[in-house]
């Protein structure tokens, strides 16, 4: 059970107890203005938050590597943990993903199977377009199509409620359509996944493999079927 | 002129991190830099062993960072390289006794008495890695040509470009050109393929590595050593000049000598 411990009355920042550390929500506002209220709260109960494991919710707010590196190191200064970011703007998430954080609490995680994304959003327009390569440790879940200029090194992971355009080697895990859309498709220019799912169907890539060809890869009659992309 | 700060990390451990730091730190002072080697892997101490100094640890860096000793107090001096200094890890504590700023703030101090400051990072991404990648000027990502080590390294330059210290540069350790040649082990360009960062050295497998570690005597400082010799090649790089790499040649055993001569007879 949760126990609420709500120290300071004033609604920018909240505390909360949960099963493992302490969840930190944040209002809205100026980041700066948010960031400075929150270590002075923190600073005033320096005793109660020693030693403390903490999961921030920053909200919408769209934070850089710079901000929340400096913020976490702040934490660490006061023996505080940060590990996890809780974020609506697939920036952030990025971004605590890169510097080694979680991005959803378990119990959030288990509420999100319940409550599957909607069909509108999956299949709407909505996509991300990630610019870099994607390294080992990378996770990135979007409920719309995910495009990747660069390569998805091994180890890292792309979850897409739609399709998954690569423009590089894919040679990490991609599951496309992980709502259950099985029209989903994804495609590289050079497609060696260690995993490759579209809905609930999970395929490796054969070792015998001829050269490096640009694929899709769709669901026929439930298989997973790559086929050479041919311009012609 | 303030002094560089160069961070050696991997993410996986046992890939020749302490032997790099070690190696490289020799072959700066050896080309007339005053340099500081900073273990710091708290709680594993290695870097005074690998150099040949564990006999003479009397204060190290928990104590200096909390006060207990001056800076000149913590500092060891090489027994061969006058330039050379150590600052070991504390042997008895853990990594949460130093935090990345108190790194920060020791390496400003030392940024105005040395050219360079090499701090030996421990494996992991954990905050021993984050200690060690705060103050970094450069980060230097040391790897093995196999999956598991490069997987790690991927992993860890990511890291290093989120926590904004990058780009990485990439050693390659441990190659072993024999079986590069027959297609046994990763070649250093299937490694770069992937790891798509700028390349500052390739240390080829040499026994005298591990003879030289057991007696606290640094490669670099073995003129006949080809792992020396890529060592020396590096610091070069890092202060600037272009030197080429070495090709990587089978350092064949007796039975390949002789093989060679008769080849060479024969023809």
């Amino acid at each position: 059970m949760d126990k609420n411990i709500e120290f300071a009355v004033k609604p920018k920042v909240q505390i909360k107890g949960i099963s493992d550390g302490l969840l930190i929500i944040l209002g809205e506002g100026d980041w700066q203005e948010l960031h400075d209220f929150l270590l002075d709260q923190i600073d005033q109960q320096v005793e109660f938050m020693r030693g403390a494991r903490v999961a921030l919710d920053v909200g919408n707010q769209v934070l850089k590597a710079a901000d929340l590196g400096q913020l976490r190191s702040q934490l660490y200064d006061r023996d505080i943990t940060l590990w996890a970011i809780i974020s609506n703007s697939p920036t952030t998430d990025q971004t605590a993903q890169t510097l080694g954080m979680a991005t959803r609490l378990t119990k959030v995680k288990s509420e999100m199977v319940e409550h599957p994304v909607s069909k509108e959003q999956t299949m709407g327009e909505q996509a991300l377009l990630l610019h870099r390569t994607l390294r080992s440790g990378f996770s990135i879940h979007f409920p719309g199509h995910v495009v990747v200029i660069g390569d998805v090194n091994p180890g890292a992971e792309i979850v897409a409620g739609g399709n998954i355009i690569v423009w590089g080697r894919l040679k990490g895990m991609a599951h496309a359509g992980a709502d259950g859309n099985k029209e989903a498709i994804v495609c590289a220019l050079d497609l060696m996944p260690t995993q490759l799912r579209i809905a609930d169907r999970i395929s490796i890539t054969p070792q015998d493999r001829k050269k490096a060809l640009p694929e899709i890869v769709r669901l026929v009659d439930g298989e997973v079927v790559a086929e050479p992309w041919n311009p012609k | 002129m303030l002094g560089n700060v160069l961070t050696i990390t991997s993410g996986k451990g046992g890939v020749g991190k302490t032997t790099a730091t070690a190696n490289i730190g020799a072959a700066l002072a050896a080309a007339g830099n005053k340099v500081v080697c900073i273990d710091a892997d708290i709680g594993l101490r290695n870097l005074d062993v690998v150099l040949g100094l564990e006999n003479r640890i009397v204060y190290d860096l928990v104590d200096l960072i909390e006060g207990r000793c001056r800076m000149r107090q913590a500092l060891i001096r090489d027994k061969r390289l006058p330039e050379l200094f150590l600052i070991p890890a504390a042997q008895t504590r853990d990594k949460s006794a130093v935090s990345p700023s108190d790194m920060i703030k020791l390496c400003e101090e030392l940024r105005k008495e040395f050219d360079w400051i090499l701090i030996d990072s421990p494996a992991g991404i954990e905050r021993g890695f984050r200690n060690a990648i705060a103050p970094a000027d450069i980060a230097m990502v040391v790897t093995n040509p196999e999956v598991a080590a490069v997987r790690d390294a991927d992993r860890i330059i990511g890291l290093i470009e989120a926590e904004e210290k990058g780009p990485a540069r990439l050693l390659i350790n441990r190659i072993k050109p024999g079986m590069v040649k027959r297609g046994e082990m990763l070649s250093p360009d299937d490694v770069l393929e992937l790891l798509a960062v700028e390349l500052i050295g390739m240390v080829p497998e040499d026994e005298n590595v591990i003879t030289s570690t057991n007696r606290g005597m640094p490669v670099a400082l073995d003129g006949k050593s080809k792992a020396g010799e890529a060592f020396r090649n590096i610091a070069q790089r890092l202060l600037g000049s272009e030197v080429p790499f070495i090709p990587l040649e089978e350092d064949g055993g007796f039975i390949d000598r002789i093989t060679k001569l008769f080849r060479s007879g024969g023809k």
